[in-house]
């Protein structure tokens, strides 16, 4: 890779990290937020799950600190450059978990959207652009991890 | 460089390069700030909230107590059909097999840890052994303890509710009878000394009216009426914003019932393959069930399908026009109409029963300078919700709640002007929606109008759903234990009686109905 390469790589790092960090610290900051309206309209396979998720408070509360947390770990990640590889693939799982509570498919009834979408959304896409900061170099030389490598040297 | 980067010694442009996430950071947190600074000044929610002098309007619900402490309540029910199933189950009793069925403990999580009311179901009195039967196993089995707790508190059949009145180890009693039992078996139970929860409609003539009514103010028992709408909280906050003056000057209230199939028009005598439910004169007591009814032969059709006939019923008065006016009268202290016109007929639904499919029915206020309106049918089920209209807003209260700025209200003509309120959408909503606790929307999103399409039977309190049903009882028990005030209780279901017994005379004798207060008496206007 050369460097215009690696850098745009790092560039999208950054930006989705950017994303994800402020979408955590949202829920942090919103009093009372929790993930109970979005699941309840958790639609296609991961339904029962959802609906087992909000009618069990406890459970409720875990993916709720988990997601917020989960959230802000994985922003942090990706915008330092810090574990990148983890934050990156754990963000792209997370991020496609969200995008199979609610796809795009024909027949299912979606909630009020900014733009079209069939079967791909920018949730997706923000996964697989994820998937793929994971499976190229991203944190060298912008990024802790960087640092890191050297001083296991 | 190359060569320098490699070594084991960190260089200081590396470090410098690998620290490039952190003025990101900075920024993001620098843009945070900025951006939660001009939301606090610009925020159009808050400030149509402010105008309206409604800030606080989210203290303004109920708050659900704990109803466990204090002595056991022994409850009777008198009949146990459908309804009478489900008040059962908001009490905390449900057969084991439907229990386990509908997914056991997990399933109620919530009503095992937070709904405990300490009432034991003691006693069934039921005309139809079969329904019988089933009322025995839901009380052999609390939700609680999966039955452990119901073991200790044996459950009897009584065959007449005279008989269970009698019986000492009874303190309250839930009536769910056909309607034309609930003023009698009211008055005999408060005059017995015990507590009474009456399904609606309370009377069903006009003669009923005045005697329950002294028989229960008369006694020292806690009356409540089955009318769960105002335990909603959404229901809660649009009293408070009516009872601060922000609809303005209101002269008409619509309420509306509308419905589209034969079991909605109580036909319900079939099952699902057409046959007749079952049901006989072995089986059932038609003399008991008759009461006070002149005599007919056993008949399936009145059995299952009472709501269609005027014998035992009130028909869409009493069946839905009640709960109409319940919360009308809740949010707006209505009271009793200066006098009532009915219009309508049976023009569907023709095959049996004598109560009307559509109707229109208008309420006079003069002394409030208000009409309410009634309009129902059973052949479309093209609804809408109540709307309130006022001088400056109109409110509309269903599951959600809305209040638009009228486009010609001086009250807010300035807030329009300035493009703060746009008069074409509702300046302010609150949505029945879990996580959101009867939240309040200052400007209607998108989200919020998708989320209010949605009807929801519960309500959100405390961040947990509660069945409206339960927090209904609850308040009963809860009075029964400690005093205090039920929402329903018998002066709010004279004021329904009296409103129900003018339409209904109004339609039935083709006149119109007037209020006479000081004699207590309808006068029908010829």
């Amino acid at each position: 890779m050369n460097a215009i390469q690696r850098n745009t790589v790092i560039v999208l790092r950054i930006i989705i990290g950017w994303h994800i960090l402020y979408e955590g610290i949202v829920k942090l900051l919103t009093p009372g937020w929790s993930s109970f309206g979005f699941l309840s309209h958790s639609q296609w396979i991961l339904t029962g799950f959802a609906n087992w998720v909000i009618t069990h408070d406890g459970v409720l509360q875990v993916v709720d600190f988990l997601n917020t947390w989960g959230l802000i770990a994985i922003g942090l990640g990706l915008v330092l450059g810090l574990f990148t590889r983890v934050a990156a693939f754990a963000g792209a799982a997370l991020i496609f978990v969200y995008y199979l509570n609610n796809p795009p498919f024909v027949g299912l009834e979606t909630g009020p959207v900014e733009g079209n979408y069939l079967i791909v959304n920018k949730t997706l896409i923000e996964a697989v652009a994820l998937f793929l900061i994971g499976v190229f170099p991203s944190s060298v030389p912008f990024g802790l991890d960087s640092l890191i490598k050297k001083q296991r040297k | 460089m190359e060569s320098k980067e490699n070594s084991n010694k960190i260089g200081r442009r590396s470090v410098l390069k690998a620290l490039a996430g952190v003025p990101v950071v900075g920024l993001l947190g620098y843009e945070i700030l900025k951006k939660s600074k001009y939301d606090k000044a610009h925020n159009v929610q808050k400030e149509i909230l402010n105008e309206l002098g409604l800030t606080d309007i989210h203290s303004h619900v109920k708050t659900v107590t704990d109803a466990s402490k204090g002595d056991l309540i022994r409850i009777g029910m008198v009949g146990f059909g459908g309804r009478a199933t489900a008040l059962a189950e908001a009490l905390g009793f449900l057969d084991a097999g439907v229990f386990e069925k509908v997914g056991g403990a997990e399933a109620y999580a919530t009503q095992i840890e937070f709904g405990n009311l300490n009432v034991a179901i003691t006693g069934i009195c039921e005309v139809f052994d079969m329904r019988a039967e089933k009322g025995l196993s839901t009380a052999r089995h609390d939700i609680h303890t999966q039955g452990e707790f119901a073991k200790k508190h044996p459950v009897k059949r009584y065959m007449h509710y005279h008989d269970m009145l009698a019986d000492k180890n009874i303190d309250a009693v839930v009536i769910a009878t056909p309607d034309h039992h609930h003023a009698q078996m009211t008055i005999d139970a408060v005059r017995a000394g015990k507590h009474v929860y009456c399904e609606k409609s309370l009377i069903r003539r006009e003669e009923e009216i005045e005697r329950v009514y002294e028989a229960v103010t008369g006694s020292n028992m806690v009356f409540q009426l089955g009318h769960q709408i105002p335990q909603n909280a959404v229901f809660q906050q649009a009293k408070e914003i009516i009872r601060r003056g922000t609809l303005g000057k209101i002269s008409h209230v619509e309420t509306s019932s509308n419905r589209n199939t034969p079991s909605g028009a109580w036909i319900r005598h079939l099952d699902a393959q057409g046959n007749p439910k079952p049901g006989d004169e072995r089986s059932i007591d038609w003399k008991q069930w008759l009461g006070p009814m002149p005599y007919y032969p056993f008949s399936i059709e009145r059995y299952y399908s009472w709501a269609r006939f005027f014998d035992y019923d009130t028909g869409l008065y009493g069946q839905l026009f009640s709960h109409e006016f319940d919360a009308v009268n809740q949010a707006l202290h209505l009271g009793i109409p200066a006098s009532v016109m009915a219009s309508g007929g049976q023009y569907f639904y023709t095959e049996f029963g004598d109560i009307p499919d559509v109707l229109n029915t208008s309420y006079e206020y003069p002394d409030k300078g208000l009409t309410l309106t009634y309009s129902a049918n059973l052949t479309s089920s093209r609804t809408h919700p109540r709307t309130i209209y006022g001088k400056d807003a109109s409110m509309t209260l269903g599951a959600d709640m809305t209040v638009t700025a009228d486009r010609n209200s001086e009250k807010f003509s300035d807030l329009i002007g300035r493009g703060v309120i746009d008069p074409s959408t509702p300046m302010l909503s609150i949505v029945n929606d879990g996580g959101q606790a009867g939240g309040v929307d200052g400007v209607t999103s998108a989200t919020s109008k998708y989320y209010a399409s949605r009807g929801l039977t519960g309500t959100v309190i405390g961040g947990r759903n509660w069945d409206v049903t339960h927090l209904h009882l609850r308040e009963w028990i809860n009075a029964i234990r400690n005093g205090g005030k039920t929402s329903a209780n018998i002066e709010m279901a004279y004021q329904e009686g009296v409103a129900i017994a003018m339409a209904d005379i109004s339609y039935r004798e083709k006149c119109r109905t007037e209020w006479d207060p000081v004699n207590k008496r309808i006068i029908r206007v010829k």
